[in-house]
């Protein structure tokens, strides 16, 4: 065809523009970052935590960890996956060597592989920033010879992801605005920025205080987008007759509501839909029952394959007149327990003196155990089986409870519970003929009837139950009881003044109809499994938002570690982590910064405030020392780079939890990144002047000079605590010594 | 650049000022608010003046009602009442608050002739005779004056005399603040100064054409001593000093601009402010101090927080002219004081350490009370009996070893991980009668000494360096967790360092065989002791942690009026007071937040210019008392947001006038001017129903309670989680 034979009329030609220094400083990180990758051969620091979710993925084994959003970990497992490891790895402690079947290069790959691209990521969004190439290859070589980046960047710890995905969201970001305005392709910039932020926020929580930052600079552009009234609103008509080359792709592109929908979209829901995906993947995937299976409802475990939902496979769906029953508490602080009792009395004196009912125990006992079983009895009634058809106990009706075993009856009464005495004793109700009444009614009050049913339903339903003669009602205190209650938890009747809490809630866990009147076949029926028929499912919302608060709300018990630090002792890099010793040599790796990177870093921070003070107040009073244009720039360079630090900073000052030296890596980054451009900036335009004055290009070539050996000097640095930093070659204590450039470093030494 | 700057200024200043000026007057325009153009400020003088009258009256007569009911003690009485009464006995006392708002109550009580001896144990303690009204008279004065100065101020903000009433009547009618205006307690105070400094602030705002006239310099020296005032009370008086400071670089800011003023009059206007506002607060604020320490002259329960050279200043105090053998000898008993602030006495009991925290051995803790438990006998390395004759003194270099008196066990270390500071090792108390092993021998040096220099007792800072380790007793400041008594951790760090924290010195010394002589101890001074006393404050401030069984309030309950705190009476049976909000009131509250928002950014992104609705101070101010509750870790109450609510309260009648006068965009003159009116009736009407409905809360109530038929409160309970 014709189309054809003119397309070989056309010269074949492919310009392409390569930026050496680019891809030089590319090569340079992928050296320092990937070389030796699988030395050590051993768990190194944290690694020792994510190899165990990372084993946990391999075998699809359901976990929490609250420390972040599952795409971290996912990240991790999908390099693991890629090197063929099969989750047979006990990541015990730090140090364990690894088998040779474990293919640690892989391992460590992707972090390190994101390590690396921060590094040319950097040169790319200094250039957005709008400075030179020089300062972009500046910036590019202050994270390069970052010790402290390449030691986090080279295990299976999850900084450098996150470093990654900020840089790579803020580039894209400035891609997009510095984009002329007329160009479609402007908007996968966009996208690619939502979906970064989207990445930012699913590594680790942090991470939202650069994508809050992120919003902030971009509603920063939109409103003054807003305030441009060269642009349209919505009218068609004002379009037509501005621009007589009218067409549909200056209408979609040009009018202010449809720049701001394409921001929201991009910014706002592409990465909330992002972060919803990545749990949707996580428990799309795992979904066997594992450790901490404990810690979510009974609802959710049933949905795992093994556990729970072996055991309440076929179990009868409502709870009837007569069902045999398993009542877990709806709380799982202290600890996941059933209601329980045993034949053991309360003590008739506590240890302070107070007196007690004396009658049988009910506690919460965190194990399977056949005393947690419980009848539940029609008063009306005599019989403990189930009627055919079954009578289902509705919201509202009053029932007894039998225990199990020893058939006593759930009791309360105006008695002081052991450990909490402002609250009621419970107790398996025995008649001493004290003139103490049985009191053992109790009105069934589901919680959440709205969106279950009236009926009570086995592991939905969230039962409360209520003392019918005082309204109390049944709850877990959490103390644990001394050792005459055998340490279990204590459980009361509390009245209902205090805030809802779901430790007044309790579900039906296992369940069986009893088929048994006489106490010794019933005896024998509690002992063996439960069985019937019925499927059930939990929406993948309902798992979400479960997980999610879990998440949020689960406290682990934080104590101090060895390494752990306060914030303000990151800025002057107080402290150090030691991340591995070899197991007979001095050979270690280390945590430590580049000191002289790190004070070039905090020079500029401090810098960039006076100067910018100084500036701020001499426009007010109308004196502008700069072009509107590079202030422009400036301002945009301190909304990114000191909003970053701050944002990555200030937060921790605030935080109650266990704090180490790399939580301060990102806001590091933010610092390198400003330093060469607040350079730049002095040089053109501080220095400008001095081209009048006598002493003209003198203060440039010291400044140029002045910054070169500061080059130099990081260098000599980096190379000098490269050992600590690689792990090779092994230093004599000696020189070990000799690198202890601080007192309160810890830098092993090994005994001979 | 500077100096070659000049060269350049001439040209670019003449050029620039011409549109900075314009700028500049813009931005006035735009900040005198839209609502000042409507009302006239000449015709809204006399019906003001009425309305405050009005206002005054009611806000009088609310809070002074049944003032003296219940005739008992009720909730933090108990602390305030307490503290009260030790300035009229002078005796020394230790509070995490500053002293301002005691010190008044205590004044008020001595006024009214109460003469301190009622003891104040607990919640629930009758009164009998004693004269208590006069300190609960004070604070409801104090407190009623909260609607008056809320009148002044949205009045002085809006010029609009219906959202000034609106204001004033939501907090007058408000059941909450009745509650807590009628008790012997620091908020009325406190909320008295906060108010009063704002209501200074705003009128010093308008004075800003009269640059250091009379009346511009009174205002603005009067929100300095208000701000000293509201700091004195409690550290919450910090955010109102912030919403000062922030309108106050505001306003510079515009000076700055304004190109008509040199830069000495800048300069000018920056001084005195920085006299009224920083200086003047200061030296108000540490006056408070010096009154409270020259007052407070007799020894106390408060004396073990602080150091042994501020308990010498204290009558009573065991150190006040205290008189012991001067050097440290072998064979004395001493207590042994960290040198850090509130570093406490080195202390051991006969509790192990539990399973899982290092060697399960005897604790060693440090504990801010005296107690008998802080005795240690010095000891040489291996006798333990007493020698005859003069016992030879402790000097720089010995090696010691510390016997626990009470327990007899030695002060020990070894290399296994502190209880909290896992870089520091742990110190126990290990051996019987004195017979443990080589890691119970420490190093005694005197710092800044020399080998052979004797130990002064009091005046002599040491420190004890582990034999076997090489490690430094220490106390990281740190609070144990129950197994502990919640005393402070101590162990051993093995960063050598010189800080307070490694730092002991001996306090008391008791040994027969020496001559006991009489110290002079070094007197601190007076600045010595106002840091020593802050530090203090802010440990036991932080220090005030829930507790596991204890309620304690969310932030984000407050604003929803989520649950109360019950002053007093629990049972059916008991005279009951309640503070909860009156429901109606702070429910509008919180509709006017979100209705301000939403105008504000309606308004803004129509114009894209900072169109401002007069309220933003008062939007500021609310968020300035609210939100740093949120990062708190303290233990936090329903009263703590009071503050805020009054702020929240002057919104909100600043919000509904715009709201009701707004309708005329919507409606025709006589429409819109009906709508006005029957908003304003509609809204004056449910806030005296609602009133009616729940002032039993405040003036208080007894009988069955709210969720049994037959109570006053019958069907009020509309929120479960409100307990009355």
């Amino acid at each position: 065809s014709w189309w054809f034979q003119k397309m070989l009329q056309l010269p074949l030609v492919v310009t392409a523009q390569v930026d050496l220094l680019l891809v030089l400083v590319s090569l340079l990180a992928f050296w320092t970052r990937l070389s030796h990758l699988s030395y050590p051969n051993a768990v190194v620091f944290d690694e020792v935590y994510y190899g165990q979710f990372v084993s946990l993925y391999m075998k699809r084994v359901f976990f929490i960890d609250d420390s972040g959003p599952p795409l971290g970990h996912m990240i991790l497992a999908f390099g693991a996956y890629l090197g063929g490891f099969d989750g047979n790895f006990v990541w015990n402690r730090i140090g364990a060597e690894y088998p040779t079947t474990v293919n640690v290069w892989s391992l460590r790959l992707l972090p390190a592989l994101c390590g690396a691209l921060c590094v040319p990521l950097v040169y790319l969004l200094t250039l957005e920033l709008k400075f030179s190439h020089l300062s972009a290859l500046g910036a590019a070589v202050l994270l390069l010879l970052e010790n402290s980046l390449i030691v986090q960047s080279r295990f299976m710890l999850l900084e450098s992801v996150l470093i990654f995905f900020v840089l790579l969201a803020f580039f894209s970001y400035l891609r997009f605005h510095n984009a002329p305005s007329s160009s479609w392709s402007r908007y996968i910039w966009l996208i690619l920025s939502g979906v970064s932020c989207g990445a930012v926020v699913g590594v680790k929580y942090m991470g939202l205080f650069s994508y809050l930052l992120l919003l902030v600079v971009a509603s920063l552009h939109t409103w003054k987008l807003i305030g441009d009234k060269t642009i349209s609103h919505v009218s068609l008509d004002f379009l037509i007759v501005s621009y007589p080359a009218f067409s549909w792709q200056t209408l979609l592109l040009q009018n202010v509501c449809v720049q701001c929908v394409h921001r929201v979209l991009c910014l706002v829901v592409v990465p909330v839909l992002l972060y919803v995906f990545w749990f949707y993947v996580h428990l799309s995937f795992l979904n066997r029952s594992g450790p901490h299976d404990q810690l979510m409802s009974s609802a959710f475990q049933a949905s795992l394959q093994g556990g729970l939902s072996r055991i309440t496979r076929g179990q009868p769906l409502e709870v009837a007149y007569g069902s045999q029953v398993t009542l877990r508490s709806s709380v799982s602080q202290p600890i996941p327990c059933w209601l329980h009792s045993h034949k053991v009395n309360y003590p008739i004196r506590y240890d302070n003196g107070r007196g007690s009912s004396h009658q049988q125990q009910v506690t919460c006992y965190p194990f399977k155990d056949v005393n947690n079983w419980w009848i539940i009895k029609d008063p009306g009634r005599q019989q403990l089986v189930v009627d055919t058809p079954p009578r289902p106990v509705r919201h509202g009706d009053v029932i007894q409870l039998v225990h199990g075993m020893t058939s006593r009856f759930l009791n309360s009464h105006d008695v002081a519970a052991p450990m909490s005495p402002h609250t009621q004793e419970v107790s398996g109700y025995i008649d001493f003929n004290v003139s103490m009444p049985a009191q053992n009614l109790w009105r069934v009050d589901i919680s959440n009837r709205e969106a279950e049913s009236e009926v009570w339903k086995t592991i939905l339903s969230e039962v409360r139950l209520v003392h019918v003669n005082t309204s109390a009602v049944l709850k877990l205190s959490g103390v644990p009881l001394p050792d005459w209650g055998f340490r279990q938890l204590e459980v009361v009747a509390d009245k209902l003044f205090k805030a809802h809490s779901s430790s007044l809630e309790w579900t039906v866990e296992e369940h069986r109809y009893g088929t048994s009147q006489e106490q010794k076949e019933r005896e024998a029926e509690l002992h063996s499994p439960t069985h019937i028929d019925v499927d059930r499912k939990i929406s993948f919302w309902a798992k979400f938002v479960e997980l999610q608060w879990k998440m949020l709300t689960v406290k682990q018990e934080e104590s101090e570690h060895k390494y752990s630090s306060s914030p303000l002792e990151w800025i002057t890099m107080e402290t150090n982590i030691a991340y591995w010793l070899h197991s007979s040599t001095n050979a270690q790796i280390h945590l430590i910064g580049n000191p002289v990177s790190w004070g070039v870093g905090n020079l500029s921070l401090l810098a960039y405030q006076l100067l910018a003070v100084v500036y701020l107040l001499r426009r007010r009073r109308g004196l502008k020392d700069v072009p509107d244009g590079v202030w422009d720039q400036f301002v945009c360079l301190g909304c990114v780079c000191v909003g970053g630090w701050l944002v990555n900073f200030v937060p921790f000052l605030l935080m109650d939890k266990t704090l180490f030296l790399y939580h301060y890596l990102p806001a590091l980054c933010y610092l390198y990144l400003l330093s060469p451009a607040l350079l730049e900036h002095a040089h053109t335009h501080l220095l400008r002047y001095a081209h009048q004055l006598q002493h003209s290009l003198t203060h440039q070539r010291a400044l140029c000079v002045g910054a070169l050996a500061v080059l130099l000097s990081i260098f000599l640095t980096y190379r000098t605590f490269c050992p600590l930093t690689y792990g090779s070659p092994e230093l004599s204590a000696h020189q070990l010594q000799g690198l202890k450039w601080r007192d309160t470093w810890d830098i092993l030494y090994r005994r001979r | 650049p500077n100096s070659f700057q000049t060269t350049f200024t001439p040209v670019s200043k003449d050029k620039n000022s011409q549109t900075a000026g314009l700028l500049a007057g813009g931005d006035t325009q735009s900040s005198n608010g839209p609502s000042g153009q409507f009302v006239a400020r000449g015709s809204i003088e006399s019906p003001s003046k009425v309305l405050l009258m009005l206002v005054a009256g009611l806000s009088f007569s609310t809070r002074l009602y049944k003032l003296t009911e219940p005739p008992h003690v009720c909730w933090d009485e108990t602390h305030f009442g307490k503290m009260g009464s030790y300035y009229i006995n002078r005796t020394f006392f230790f509070d995490v608050h500053p002293p301002l708002g005691k010190m008044l109550i205590g004044l008020a009580g001595y006024m009214s002739g109460y003469n301190g001896t009622f003891p104040f144990i607990k919640p629930g303690d009758k009164y009998e005779n004693q004269n208590y009204w006069g300190m609960r008279g004070f604070c409801a004065v104090l407190g009623s004056f909260l609607p008056i100065f809320a009148y002044l101020i949205v009045l002085e903000l809006s010029n609009s005399c219906t959202a000034a009433i609106i204001a004033a009547t939501l907090l007058i009618f408000d059941t909450g603040c009745i509650t807590i205006s009628q008790y012997i307690l620091l908020d009325p105070i406190l909320m008295f100064f906060i108010m009063a400094a704002v209501l200074s602030m705003v009128k010093f705002n308008q004075q800003r054409y009269r640059s250091f006239t009379a009346s511009w310099w009174f205002w603005l020296v009067l929100t300095g001593i208000n701000l000293a005032g509201a700091l004195g009370v409690k550290f919450v008086g910090l955010f109102v000093i912030v919403l000062v400071g922030l309108n106050t670089i505001g306003d510079l800011w515009r000076l700055l601009g304004d190109m008509s003023l040199s830069l000495v009059d800048i300069a000018k206007h920056f001084l005195a402010r920085a006299f009224a506002l920083i200086l003047l607060p200061l030296i108000l604020y540490v006056t408070i101090f010096a009154v409270h320490f020259v007052v407070l002259n007799k020894s106390g329960p408060g004396d073990g927080f602080f150091s042994s050279a501020f308990q010498s200043r204290l009558i009573g105090n065991n150190l006040h002219n205290a008189s012991m053998p001067e050097y440290l000898a072998f064979g004395s008993t001493v207590t042994i004081k960290n040198l850090r602030i509130a570093g406490g006495y080195l202390h051991s009991h006969w509790h192990l350490y539990p399973e899982g925290v290092g060697a399960r051995q005897q604790q060693v803790t440090a504990y801010l009370h005296k107690d008998y438990n802080n005795l240690w006998v010095v000891h040489r390395q291996q006798d333990n009996n007493s020698q005859s004759g003069n016992p030879d003194l402790v000097r720089h270099g010995d090696i010691v070893r510390l016997e626990h008196k009470e327990t007899t066990r030695n002060l020990h270390s070894h290399l296994h991980e502190a209880p909290l500071t896992k870089k520091h090792f742990q110190v126990t108390g290990y051996g019987i009668n004195g017979t443990g092993d080589a890691n119970d021998l420490w190093q005694m040096e005197v710092c800044g000494g020399r080998k052979g220099d004797p130990v002064k007792v009091l005046r002599s800072k040491v420190r004890f360096l582990h034999r076997a380790t090489g490690c430094v007793l220490y106390s990281s400041g740190k609070t144990l967790p129950k197994w502990g008594w919640e005393q402070i951790e101590v162990t051993c760090s093995p960063y050598l360092k010189e800080t307070p924290s490694s730092q002991w010195n001996i306090e008391d010394h008791i040994n027969p065989k020496l001559p006991n002589i009489s110290l002079s101890v070094l007197k601190p001074n007076f600045l010595e002791i106002l840091l020593e006393s802050h530090i203090v404050m802010f440990r036991g401030n932080s220090g005030l942690k829930p507790k596991d069984n204890e309620m304690n309030s969310k932030p984000w309950h407050w604003p929803i009026n989520y649950q109360g705190l019950r002053f007093s009476g629990v049972n059916a049976t008991e005279y009951r007071v309640y503070l909860l909000g009156n429901p109606v009131v702070w429910w509008i509250n919180l509709a006017s937040l979100g209705l301000y928002f939403t105008m504000v950014a309606v308004a803004s992104i129509a114009t894209q210019r900072g169109f401002s609705l007069g309220g933003g101070l008062l939007m500021l101010g609310w968020l300035l008392h609210y939100a740093p509750f949120f990062t708190m870790g303290r233990i936090l109450y329903f009263h703590h947001y009071f503050p805020a609510m009054l702020f929240s309260s002057m919104l909100t009648g600043l919000t509904l006038d715009i709201l009701f006068r707004s309708a005329d965009l919507l409606l025709h003159p006589p429409y819109s001017y009906w709508f006005q009116r029957t908003g304003q009736l509609l809204l004056l009407f449910s806030i005296l129903y609602s009133f009616y409905l729940f002032h039993p809360l405040s003036y208080g109530m007894t009988g069955p309670l709210a969720h049994e038929p037959g109570s006053a409160m019958a069907g009020l309970k509309w929120m479960d989680s409100w307990e009355f």
